[in-house]
């Protein structure tokens, strides 16, 4: 096997395995941090893309940023507490197993019908290019530099919007 | 191309291997004689109440909702400081910008700084 491989097949089954934990461990914090593992993972299953941006990305602002806003709100509102979500009766059991079914047959379908190799493009051959982050500085300053300025006031807006939101005295 | 990341690859696993082996190995090699003098958290003490996880203050939530847009003006840095050098002297593919794409950076940042100026003149990081 080549190195591509073996690295493709520990990121995907990492990721496939703290899904899994992610979904039925109990306690919301630890399913929290199983789920920065599964990111981990993820970020890696992007760079074997040649997605090397959005593998920098995965991690900094998703494993990072937003898992810790995802645990500080499972730690303030404490969800564990709240027994009632836990009770699982037997007609929505019968029912989670169809719906899942259901979506694992579509998926299933969705791969095994398409036929892999014949509908990829031409153009997929830049698709490695546009991944790299050498390649995204070039635009992103030059040719995009106008919608790259208007990311400051997107950012600057969301500042100010948590802000007053959440800062009920202002004073 | 993948080749190049493979030292990534090694300083990511020994800093995982390192942190799991620093929090597990006193659990491992720590010898454990607990009594139950020992598992009680004070002699002649108050039993306690309720679990040891606090609820936390909503003040973190701002913090972190703050950091996560400051973590993206990172990310929005990140690519122009792989190019910076190129873009600002020119290189075969693309041509020579000069002070523009310096300015053009600096404008961004002003922007996002006004954002970090008012959450710091309205007290967003003040703990009171």
């Amino acid at each position: 096997m080549e190195l591509a491989e073996i690295l493709f097949l520990a990121f995907a089954s990492i990721a496939v395995v703290t899904a899994i934990f992610t979904v039925i461990s109990r306690s919301p914090v630890i399913s929290a941090l199983f789920l920065v593992i599964n990111f981990g993972a993820l970020s890696g299953l992007y760079l074997l893309l040649s997605a090397q941006f959005l593998s920098v990305v995965q991690v900094i602002v998703y494993a990072g940023a937003i898992m810790v806003l995802f645990l500080f709100v499972l730690m303030l509102l404490r969800p564990e507490k709240e027994d009632k979500y836990f009770v699982v009766n037997r007609k929505m059991k019968i029912f989670a197993v169809i719906v899942g079914l259901f979506l694992f047959g579509q998926l299933a379908f969705a791969i095994f019908a398409s036929d892999i190799g014949q509908t990829v493009s031409i153009e997929s051959s830049r698709s490695e290019q546009i991944g790299k982050i050498a390649y995204i500085g070039e635009n992103l300053y030059t040719t995009y530099l106008f919608p790259f300025e208007a990311i400051a006031f997107v950012l600057l807006v969301a500042t100010i919007g948590a802000i007053v939101i959440s800062k009920k005295k202002l004073d | 191309m993948l080749e190049n990341y493979i030292p990534i690859f090694i300083v990511f696993t020994f800093a995982m291997v390192f942190a799991l082996l620093t929090v597990f190995s006193s659990e491992i090699i720590g010898p454990k004689r607990p009594s139950k003098e020992k598992l009680s958290p004070y002699e002649s003490g108050m039993k306690p109440i309720g679990t040891a996880e606090e609820r936390v203050s909503i003040k973190y939530y701002l913090v972190a909702m703050l950091f996560i847009i400051f973590d993206l003006e990172v990310i929005f840095i990140y690519p122009w400081a792989v190019k910076f050098k190129e873009l600002y002297h020119g290189s075969a593919v693309t041509p020579a910008i000069g002070l523009p794409v310096f300015v053009s950076m600096l404008i961004f940042l002003v922007v996002f700084e006004l954002g970090f100026l008012y959450a710091y003149k309205k007290g967003a990081f003040r703990w009171d």
